[in-house]
């Protein structure tokens, strides 16, 4: 029997508001396994970009336990913590995080600033091909459409050959070409013994993972 | 890709506010080097105007030593030994002794080793009528200086008169129309004038000098003498009392007086002008003194402000990166950056700005000091150029304190970078 590359049991987590705590995760129990493109989906405020966060290791849980690979990532030092991040973990947000002065192929080479290699660079152009963004690895972000932007994001995320792929709303701002693209290099991820676990609103989305998840209130619900 | 790129790459980005930064730590650190180097001007200048000072003081003392080494010779003699029994109002109303000595007094003080008294001129002077021309004259028998025998010969001072001429004084050549080479009688035995002397205003204008042994014989005092002159004598300042005190171990029965205050007065006056050249050098050291504690307090009040006052901008302008930053931050650290390489990021960021505002600050200090100290007149022109100004361990000072003031000001806000929760970042985004 195979262990699942993510684990949540009974995460909880709870933010301070001027109105008093929000529940933003309630008891809330996941498991992901290699080669799985899970789609977690819900309203506003229900807690999906909190679970995702908290299992990339960037968010401790007020009580539950988080396996990631075999490894507890809340068991760890902040430094263990972001070694795991560095070599398990791939982010992708809405946002993009892109940083702005450097190029595309810059950006992408962000995710071997932990730790240095010489071959990051073909690797990180090789990425930047398979999404089509050859002609643009020297343009800085502001010179690129949001569709490329996330492209890049992917490719960034991509980089370190995570085991996991922590997605929040990645197709938020595309147009339908570039969302096309972009779930299909996430499902050729999972395909290839990784996992994604995608956070959206959009059903058509979520409609291309394997399984989906609803979350309201920060509990795990039935759709 | 590595840090050091990135920064490279987030400074080419932010140009500007990365110049200002370094202008800021340039401004700061030229304060200090300006301040340092104007310092460093005003000690110099000290140094050569007090040495400038110091020279021609020694120039001048040297100037008077030759003065009074020539005004001595003019004035003959420094001191006079005469017989203990001469009574000195007698002597100073006749102009000479009535009371003699041994002849033999003066080769006993050249043999004695004296070193205060020098030049030993044994005399013989007596008022005489001269029955010949029927007038009064002063006759000085006179056998020129008596050679030390512990030291070697100097330069004698007074020349010997020869036997068989007379040395006569102005107003006797011009009253009897004699002139060098005539033949004169005097006291029934011929001279020949050997020199005729100009005029003085002194007794010296009636004197007829002639060798010592023909004026003892002349005057019937045969091997006597009635003064030894001590030419050039080590007597100034308070030394007579110790002349008179030696003298008087090797001549008992000898008073020893000092004879003509101008020398005296002369030394005196010499002591005078070295104690105010002096006290003008004493003075002028006060006044650079009084000038530089001026310019420190200037200095410690001026730099601090400064260095404040660029610390709170560059840790303005640092507040202002860390925040722009603020996703950057986030995305480091989710890509798996460690704080304390987020702290490295901002503050080798700081430590460029500093290395490089402090190169930029040291130069522009060591310039601007280097012309306010000439504009000022801080320094004699041309007394302290940027070659003298320089100083290799003051500007790696200079350098290091840029640095560490970069860093330092830049601490703060690095470490609010380094801390900030990616989680918070990301979810806020």
């Amino acid at each position: 029997m195979t262990l699942p590359l993510l684990e949540a049991r009974a995460l909880s987590k709870q933010f301070a508001s001027p109105k008093g705590g929000v529940q933003a995760l309630a008891d809330v129990t996941l498991s992901v396994d290699a080669g799985e493109f899970v789609a977690v989906q819900g309203p506003s405020g229900s807690g999906k970009t909190t679970l995702l966060l908290a299992a990339g290791a960037l968010l401790k849980p007020d009580t539950g336990r988080l396996t990631l690979d075999g490894v507890e990532p809340y068991a760890l030092n902040p430094d263990g913590r972001a070694r795991l991040r560095a070599e398990k973990i791939g982010f992708v947000f809405q946002e993009y995080h892109l940083v702005p002065y450097l190029t595309a192929l810059e950006n992408v080479l962000v995710a071997s600033l932990p730790k240095p290699a010489a071959d990051a660079r073909p690797a990180a152009l090789e990425l930047i091909e398979g999404l089509g963004l050859k002609d643009r690895a020297e343009h800085v972000p502001a010179a690129l459409s949001t569709g490329e932007r996330q492209r890049v994001a992917l490719a960034r995320a991509l980089l370190n050959s995570p085991r996991i792929l922590l997605a929040d709303e990645p197709t938020g701002n595309l147009d339908r070409e570039n969302m096309v693209i972009v779930l299909g290099r996430l499902a050729e991820f999972a395909a290839g013994d990784g996992a994604v676990l995608l956070v959206t609103h959009d059903d058509g989305v979520a409609g291309r993972a394997e399984r989906t998840v609803h979350l309201r209130a920060g509990r795990l619900v039935d759709p | 890709m590595t840090l050091w790129q990135l920064v490279a790459k987030e400074i080419l980005h932010r140009k500007l506010r990365f110049a200002l930064g370094v202008f800021s730590v340039a401004a700061a650190v030229g304060c200090f080097t300006g301040s340092a180097t104007l310092l460093r001007a005003h000690d110099i200048g000290t140094q050569r105007i007090l040495a400038a000072k110091q020279a021609e003081t020694e120039q001048k003392m040297a100037e008077l030593e030759d003065d009074m080494r020539k005004a001595t010779l003019k004035l003959g003699f420094n001191v006079v030994i005469l017989p203990k029994r001469q009574a000195l109002a007698d002597w100073h109303a006749d102009g000479y002794g009535t009371e003699y000595m041994p002849e033999e007094y003066v080769r006993r003080l050249a043999e004695s080793g004296l070193v205060t008294v020098r030049h030993l001129l044994p005399t013989l002077q007596q008022r005489i009528k001269w029955p010949e021309q029927d007038r009064t004259i002063i006759l000085i028998g006179t056998r020129g200086e008596v050679p030390d025998a512990h030291v070697s010969p100097r330069r004698p001072l007074v020349q010997p008169v020869a036997d068989g001429t007379v040395v006569v004084g102005y107003h006797l050549h011009l009253g009897l129309g004699l002139s060098k080479g005539e033949r004169i009688v005097l006291m029934g035995r011929e001279f020949v004038v050997a020199e005729c002397r100009p005029e003085k205003g002194t007794e010296d204008d009636i004197a007829a000098w002639i060798s010592l042994g023909q004026a003892q014989e002349l005057l019937g005092k045969e091997g006597l003498i009635n003064a030894i002159l001590a030419l050039d004598c080590v007597c100034a300042e308070g030394a007579l009392p110790t002349v008179r005190e030696e003298i008087g171990r090797v001549l008992p029965d000898t008073q020893v007086i000092e004879h003509e205050s101008k020398a005296l007065a002369r030394a005196e006056a010499r002591s005078r002008a070295a104690a105010s050249a002096q006290a003008t050098i004493q003075r002028e050291t006060e006044h650079r003194a009084r000038l530089r504690r001026k310019a420190e307090a200037i200095a410690a009040t001026l730099v601090p402000i400064v260095l404040v006052a660029c610390a709170v901008w560059m840790g303005f302008l640092a507040l202002e990166n860390v925040r722009e930053r603020r996703s950057e931050i986030g995305i480091l650290r989710a890509v798996g950056l460690r704080s304390r390489q987020v702290l490295a990021v901002f503050l080798s960021k700081a430590l460029i700005m500093g290395l490089l505002g402090g190169a930029a600050g040291a130069v522009a200090g060591l310039v601007a000091g280097s012309w306010l100290a000439s504009a000022l007149e801080v320094a004699p022109a041309h007394a302290a150029g940027i070659g003298d100004l320089f100083e290799p361990r003051a500007s790696l000072g200079a350098l290091l304190l840029a640095a560490s003031l970069a860093c330092l000001a830049t601490w703060i806000p690095a470490m609010l970078a380094a801390q900030q929760e990616p989680a918070d970042i990301l979810r806020e985004e």
